[in-house]
């Protein structure tokens, strides 16, 4: 039986997450996992900046807020004085492709052995909806006001695409939560990668491809239109590398 | 107590070893590197993790992290990378979370040159990074007080939990000294410490670090910390007082520019120039009370002596000796190093002048 409860590592008050918004889906996927692993108490969240942030006061367990894009690094010192605890980073993609770009693919270089929750709503929500790493190309944001223009800005970043050809990480995956299969193929990866860390088998990478109702200026329904027409045609969903499946 | 003749970037990472730290990461820079090199070893002998970082922005949050867990962390670097290292140091003052910073420094500014300087000294005791916060800053003078500082570095940066530094240059990073090392610290990593995210026995309740704070709780720490800046300049003030009882002239001079002026203040003795020296081991906490207390109806003339120019420390001599007597300033920069000749020659002619 599934278990329906607020999860225990999720504080009793509501986010503070625009309504209709997927990072309180994804967080909530999180926290969910962590309770069926029985790691509760030993869960450490490495938050970022951005719209992630507010897990900082929405997260039940162990957190600890870092700079803008320094949560891979954070998470390396942490995890490596403290390997037995469940070690993992909460990310945007401003965060994590932009000005975090060094840390994460330098971390996933090394094979870390934490796990990377990264969510891609393809803009910068805290700070008003600029264009970011993953703006898709013509889509309009406040600083690309006639749609994003590849001559001048290049294309959306792929980050499971590109972590996925390095050697070191164990497993990297895309999924999209605008559908309930989505959903809940998400909290199976999560699950896995998880499960791979506390096994010590390395990196692992979770992109969630996420909305932003606000910034896109659209209801949080259209939303869920727009991501299949748009944002999953170039952000795949799938399983981009599984090195234990492999073997 | 063990002695060595050892290099100072060795006997420091030595010292901190023996200290209590368990973590390093840091990013190659020219004239720290013997330090990540020793420790990329020796880290790994006693239980500890070293981590090349990517960066030196990678590498102090790499730091942050470390800490969180209750281990000693520290990082070094030079110049152009402790201004890189800067994000992160003020999200250790902010997050309230100890760390050791070294910085053997070379010339400025810019990529500057990989020869020794002083030119941090602004950049050490001012503003480390962002956000109005001060760290603790030693500036040792000889290899065993650099082993010294390193070993008890830690006691500072966790009973005020926050960064502190230790501003060497590159000469005391190259030159060779015998120094005395001292015994293993016993640590116990595994205590309750309320700070950190790694209460492992007895663990009740989860822990929240943060670098970001509601305006209210964040006005109230600032208040605290500038409490906490003010018990230092009480309680923490190092320094060396040399020959400034009956002192007509007094030098004031860190680091390796005080062991050279030290030369000349005694030079000048067998001449019977009545001269002295005062010289800041912390130069945050600045001896404030060492040069205001000067007996001006006596003193001629304050010298200013740094291996940067224009010299850094001018300003907080001013601040104390308050027009009491004409400051004087010498120097050498970018690189290129003080000498007995060179001081000695500057001395006198401030002297002449203020004859």
């Amino acid at each position: 039986m599934p278990d329906y409860k607020r999860p225990k590592s999720l504080m009793p008050m509501a986010t503070s997450y625009c309504p209709g918004c997927m990072h309180a889906l994804a967080t909530r996927l999180v926290a969910d996992v962590i309770g069926e692993l029985d790691q509760v108490n030993n869960a450490i969240n490495v938050v970022s900046v951005g719209c992630s942030a507010l897990n900082l006061y929405t997260w039940a367990g162990d957190v600890i807020g870092s700079a803008h894009g320094r949560a891979p690094a954070v998470a390396t010192g942490l995890k490596r004085c403290l390997p037995d605890r469940l070690v993992f980073t909460y990310q945007g993609d401003g965060d994590l492709a932009a000005i975090g770009l060094a840390e994460i693919m330098s971390a996933a270089n090394r094979g870390e052995n934490f796990t990377v929750i990264f969510a891609n709503n393809q803009t910068y929500g805290m700070t008003g909806g600029q264009m970011a790493p993953t703006t898709l190309i013509g889509q309009k944001t406040t600083t690309t006001i006639y749609g994003r223009d590849p001559e001048t800005t290049g294309y959306p970043l792929q980050m499971c695409e590109l972590i996925s050809v390095l050697k070191a990480p164990v497993f990297v995956a895309r999924y999209a939560l605008n559908s309930p299969k989505g959903v809940a193929d998400a909290k199976k990866g999560i699950r896995k990668a998880f499960e791979l860390q506390m096994a010590g088998k390395g990196f692992t990478f979770i992109e969630l491809l996420t909305n932003c109702p606000t910034n896109w200026g659209m209801t949080p329904l259209q939303t869920l239109e727009y991501m299949n027409t748009n944002t999953i045609p170039y952000f795949k969903p799938g399983i981009y590398k599984d090195k234990e499946g492999e073997a | 107590m063990e002695k060595r003749f050892m290099k100072g970037c060795e006997a420091i990472a030595e010292a901190a070893v023996r200290g209590g730290c368990r973590f390093f990461a840091g990013y190659p820079i020219t004239p720290q590197n013997e330090i990540p090199e020793y420790l990329s070893w020796r880290l790994p002998e006693v239980g500890g993790a070293f981590v090349q970082g990517e960066s030196e922005v990678a590498s102090i949050n790499m730091v942050y992290g470390a800490s969180a867990s209750g281990k000693r962390a520290m990082t070094s670097s030079s110049g152009p990378g402790i201004s890189l290292k800067a994000e992160g140091i003020s999200y250790l003052a902010s997050a309230q979370l100890p760390a050791v910073i070294v910085n053997v420094s070379r010339g400025g500014p810019g990529l500057g040159s990989i020869q020794p300087a002083q030119s941090d000294y602004l950049q050490a005791t001012k503003a480390l990074g962002h956000g109005g916060f001060r760290a603790m800053v030693f500036a040792p003078a000889t290899l065993q007080e650099a082993v010294d500082v390193m070993y008890d570095a830690w006691e500072y940066a966790e009973r005020d939990r926050g960064p502190v530094l230790v501003l060497m240059d590159g000469c005391l990073g190259a030159i060779m000294e015998e120094v005395t090392l001292p015994p293993m610290k016993e640590v116990n990593f595994n205590n309750t410490k309320d700070w950190c995210l790694a209460r492992v026995d007895g663990r009740e309740e989860s822990h929240m670090i943060t670098p970001i704070l509601p305006e209210p709780a964040l006005e109230m720490l600032n208040k605290f910390k500038g409490m906490t800046y003010k018990g230092w300049e009480m309680n923490d003030v190092k320094v060396e007082e040399y020959l400034i009882d009956d002192a007509e002239y007094v030098v004031v001079a860190y680091g390796i520019a005080a062991r050279v002026a030290k030369e000349a203040v005694n030079t000048l003795r067998a001449e019977g120039i009545k001269i002295g020296m005062i010289r800041p081991i912390t130069l945050y906490p600045f001896p404030k009370m060492s040069l205001d207390g000067l007996d001006y109806d006596k003193v001629k003339g304050i010298i200013d002596i740094e291996m940067t120019i224009p010299t850094q420390m001018r300003d907080d001599i001013e601040l104390q000796v308050k027009g009491r007597c004409p400051v004087y300033e010498y120097g050498r920069s970018g690189g290129m190093l003080l000498d007995d000749e060179g001081v000695l020659s500057a001395i006198k002619e401030f002297i002449k002048e203020g004859e």
